[in-house]
């Protein structure tokens, strides 16, 4: 009995231990790079979105799920992490559809332009902070480069071990809890650095043509999407930067005609968004900034109300009392990046964040 | 026997080789003496020690190497 | 596939977990199948020169043993009617029949070794031969596929052939159990070089499950990878590093570089035998030591007998013994007494054929001249402390320093320096670089220009000096303690939660020190390519 005991507790210390280096050891991003604890932060809010937003930067830095409640009483989430693979938004997408059914899904098709796995960090940030279902297990096995080893999702402290050296005060602040970075998926950024005037045209490349395993996970979005009833918008955000060849654009526009899809290019309705490159970009051109972001959602807003019927669920008493949460951290932190603009120059505070 | 002992205390003055018994498992004869050793054997007595002879156990006493030099001084007659 | 992969672990796994599920009678032929998986899938075409040699191995040995038994009736039954001269025919005919075979085995398995691993080799020193006649078009190197661990099974092999040629043990009848001989997989990368008659009185034998051996086994390769994975990796990086840029790192930085790469060839080797004993160890077999703490050696002798101890003795009974004990060097030892006198007369012989052990183990490490340097360089040290003997016995008579901590230190403080000194050859590109940076130690010391920061460009923080500082601490404490004993006995007999505490410490930190992974390259075995 007593060996017993010795035994149940060596095993009960062994795993513990593992499992509280594993929590010190994995990155919390929650100062610097946020991009990484975005994932994670949808588990935590309620589920019946009526808009989901699959996809890279474009869209988490380009729509304000924020303005489409308060303007529109669109119930929105952005599923977006930074350089989003397809097959990463592709299972992004099952595994919503496991927790929830909303009536549209926009992808971004940006990331089309991948074939092929790109980069362990990026790859760590969009997968990290999934729960454990199969659509995980399949994201990582089709997301791996070479380098890496499953093994190493599995066990993250094989992975992260190497940390231990670079620990601070936030590894140990967020051993069992994290801040909320984002606004039902947005990343914020109020500052401004216009683009140039004369914007150059992408530098010709040898081969126009999307990739096979990029059509694959395409058309396998689109079957989810049709299988499940829900409507699938392909959406092009207006950013200048990376260059949207159009070749490129002509192969979406094919697709979603030959799909019976909804394909909306909004860098061909940059006058129509309103979109001022001078004071709607943070940095030249590349991402949206706050304003430009409300514009966009207004736009988009509109097409999503008018054209594809998205209820108004203001009113709704709970959701109305989430929304008045989120929005009242998305005021403060207008509030608390315009002081740091003034006092500092920079967004970011004197803590980094 | 006498001989043999003059030739072992030839290669190690400061031991004692009547009573020693572990020459090689005790790291006093070390390979460079036990080749010494079966020259200086093959010029006194006249037999020749094969290379699979030159085991630990035929090497670690003054008696075991005697017994090795007498056999194959009876193998020769 | 490393020790250190992933992918060993798993297959370790699941080896062990079916080693004990098979029934006893099946486990060897297990471990067999495990081996040539092992094989397998490193390279599939590397099967078929291990059963080349399995295979000839195994039917020559067993001819001539079988001959040799033959004989023996034979020779019982008419010995009492033949003449001394009949039985001395009659044992010499049957003498030269098994030396015709035994030496058709060997000179066959060690030309595969010659013309794999040294074919290049001759075909580089042929070129630069005939450009020094000014002949520029020299012969193309040849694409040849060098098997992982020829070199160990090979002498492996040969050793086996040379007891059954010299009558030492019978031939093992079941060529399946002496295929698992030859490539048993712990030991198949890498070594020890296992000798039939150590090896054979556990690799056959039903193992039951036995806590003990199988948690020593276990604490075993466990600190085999706290070496390896904690020590030797991360201060691998400083190594290569001053190694790569010789123009930036010469003087004081060569002289780092020799030490760290003491450290790391040492916790490379004995981490990786650490995990090969261990691994067979949880199986219940025993696997012959391959180091007995060599950086505590007297001098380079005792060095030798120390380090990498199942090579040592292979040279010394199957090359050094041989020679010296041949026919042509007792003749040559007659001859050059009668010339030089007895004292230097009867060092001839020595010498010369441990000339020929160091060059032949200069070479079995390396198809190149900065081995063939090195092992030489070992000769040409070896042969100074002989001779330096006398005046070491004369200093002693004088001082009485001899058994004092301070002659200790000085001795194991020299060893380590020559044999620092002497491993140089397998770090820089060629012979004449490394002997400039070995110069480079005392003409560019610089020492006051020395520069602790320059440590840090090298690849590594001041965090993984101090790991490694700290580990060369557990390093030494656990030597120290293994001189009276085995230190994993001393664990044993502490109470539990020590215990506990002290494995539980150790696989933490092998886990979060060790230098694996996407943030470290991991480095190969350093012996993989012998």
């Amino acid at each position: 009995m007593k060996k017993l005991l010795a035994i149940v507790l060596s095993i009960v210390i062994t795993i513990s231990g593992l499992w509280f280096a594993t929590r010190l050891l994995m990155p919390k991003y929650m100062s610097g790079i946020l991009e990484g604890a975005m994932i994670a932060e949808y588990y935590d809010d309620p589920t019946d979105h009526n808009v989901v937003f699959i996809g890279d930067c474009e869209l988490y830095e380009n729509i304000s799920p924020v303005y489409l409640w308060e303007n529109f009483g669109i119930n929105s989430y952005i599923r977006g992490s930074a350089q989003q693979l397809i097959w990463q938004s592709y299972y992004l997408a099952e595994e919503t559809i496991e927790r929830e059914h909303p009536d549209v899904i926009v992808f971004n098709v940006l990331s089309m332009k991948y074939n092929t796995p790109q980069n362990e960090a990026y790859n760590r940030m969009t997968l990290d902070g999934m729960k454990w279902s199969s659509s995980k297990v399949d994201s990582i096995k089709a997301s791996m480069t070479e380098e890496e080893s499953y093994i190493e999702y599995i066990f993250p402290i094989l992975r992260y071990h190497s940390r231990w050296s670079d620990l601070n005060s936030d590894d140990f602040k967020y051993l069992f809890h994290r801040d909320k970075v984002t606004f039902n998926g947005y990343y914020m950024r109020v500052d401004e650095n216009p683009a140039e005037d004369n914007i150059p045209k992408g530098r010709p490349i040898l081969d126009y043509q999307f990739g096979d395993t990029s059509y694959e996970y395409l058309d396998k979005l689109t079957k989810l999407c049709k299988d499940n009833d829900i409507e699938l918008i392909l959406v092009k955000a207006p950013s200048l930067f990376p260059y949207w060849y159009p070749q490129w654009d002509k192969q979406m526009e094919d697709y979603a005609a030959a799909n019976d899809l909804t394909y909306i290019n909004f860098l061909e309705y940059q006058d129509s968004i309103g979109l001022d490159w001078d004071k709607d970009t943070y940095d030249g051109g590349l991402h949206l900034n706050l304003s430009g972001a409300e514009k966009l959602s207004e736009y988009f807003g509109q097409i999503l109300s008018n054209d594809f019927n998205v209820p108004d669920r203001r009113g709704e008493e709970k959701l109305e009392k989430y929304w008045d949460g989120v929005t009242e951290r998305y005021d403060a932190e207008i509030q608390r990046q315009t002081t740091n603009l003034e006092k500092y120059g920079s967004v970011h505070g004197p803590d980094g964040k | 026997m006498n001989e043999l002992l003059e030739i072992l205390s030839d290669l190690h003055p400061e031991v004692d080789f009547s009573t020693a018994t572990n020459l090689v498992d005790g790291g006093i004869l070390d390979s460079f003496d036990i080749v010494s050793l079966i020259s200086e054997i093959n010029e006194e007595f006249d037999v020749t020690i094969g290379a699979a002879e030159l085991t630990p156990e035929n090497f670690n006493s003054a008696e075991a190497i005697y017994e090795l030099i007498k056999a194959k001084l009876d193998d020769e007659d | 596939m490393l020790f250190t992969s992933y992918e060993f672990l798993g297959f370790l796994l699941v080896v062990f977990v079916m080693y004990y599920l098979l029934p006893g009678r099946a486990q060897w032929s297990f471990l067999l199948i495990a081996s040539y998986a092992f094989y397998f899938m490193a390279d599939p075409r590397y099967l078929i020169f291990i059963m080349i040699t399995t295979a000839s191995t195994f039917l020559a040995a067993k001819s001539i043993s079988d001959h040799k038994a033959s004989f023996d009736v034979w020779f019982k039954e008419h010995k009492k009617e033949m003449e001394k001269e009949e039985k001395k025919a009659a044992k010499a005919k049957e003498h030269s029949l098994e030396k015709k075979i035994f030496l058709c085995c060997l000179l066959f398995n060690l030309g595969i070794l010659a013309v794999t691993k040294y074919t290049n080799f001759t075909i580089s020193n042929i070129n630069s031969l005939l450009s020094a006649f000014g002949r520029a078009d020299g012969l193309s190197f040849v694409d040849l596929v060098i098997p992982m661990g020829i070199s160990f099974y090979t002498f492996q092999s040969m050793g086996y052939l040379i007891d059954v040629y010299n009558g030492k043990f019978e031939a093992q009848k079941n060529p399946l159990k002496f295929a698992l001989f030859v490539s048993f997989f712990p030991q198949l990368v890498q070594g020890p070089i296992s000798r039939y008659a150590d090896l054979s009185q556990t690799l056959y034998e039903e193992h039951r499950f036995n806590w003990k051996t199988v948690s020593f086994g276990l604490e075993r390769i466990l600190w085999g990878f706290f070496k390896k994975l904690v020590i030797a990796d991360r201060i691998l990086v400083p190594v290569k590093a001053i190694i790569a840029d010789t123009d930036a790192y010469s003087g004081f930085y060569v002289f780092a570089g020799a030490m760290f790469y003491a450290l790391e060839l040492y916790c490379d080797f004995t981490g990786g035998i650490d995990i090969t004993i261990g691994v067979a160890e949880t199986m219940g077999i025993k696997v012959t030591e391959n180091f007995i703490r060599p950086y505590f050696s007297k001098n380079i002798k005792e060095y030798w007998n120390r380090w990498h101890i199942t090579m040592g003795t292979w040279f010394t009974d199957y090359i050094f013994y041989p020679i010296s004990a041949s026919q042509f060097m007792m003749k040559l030892s007659k001859k050059s007494r009668a010339r030089l006198g007895n004292n230097l007369g009867k060092r001839v012989p020595v010498y010369l054929s441990s000339f020929i052990v160091w060059f032949t183990t200069g070479i079995w490490h390396g198809a190149s001249w900065n081995f063939i340097v090195w092992g030489l360089g070992n000769f040409v040290v070896i042969m100074i402390s002989q001779e330096l003997e006398p005046f070491y016995r004369w200093f002693h008579s004088k001082v009485n320093v001899a058994g004092t901590f301070g002659w200790k230190l000085f001795q194991v403080i020299r060893t380590v320096l020559i044999m620092s000194s002497l491993r140089m050859f397998d770090c820089y590109r060629d012979v004449p670089l490394t002997i400039k940076m070995f110069g480079s130690i005392f003409t560019d010391t610089h020492l006051w220009q020395f520069n602790p920061e320059a440590f840090v460009a090298m690849g590594i923080t001041i965090d993984d000096y101090i790991v490694v500082f700290v580990g060369l601490i557990v390093l030494v404490t656990v030597s120290l303690l293994q001189r009276s004993g085995s230190v994993r006995e001393k664990i044993a007999a502490t109470a539990a939660p020590v215990r506990f505490i002290i494995w539980y410490v150790l696989f933490m930190a092998t886990l979060i020190f060790g230098a694996y992974g996407i943030g470290y390259s991991a480095s190969q075995f350093i012996y993989n390519q012998f």
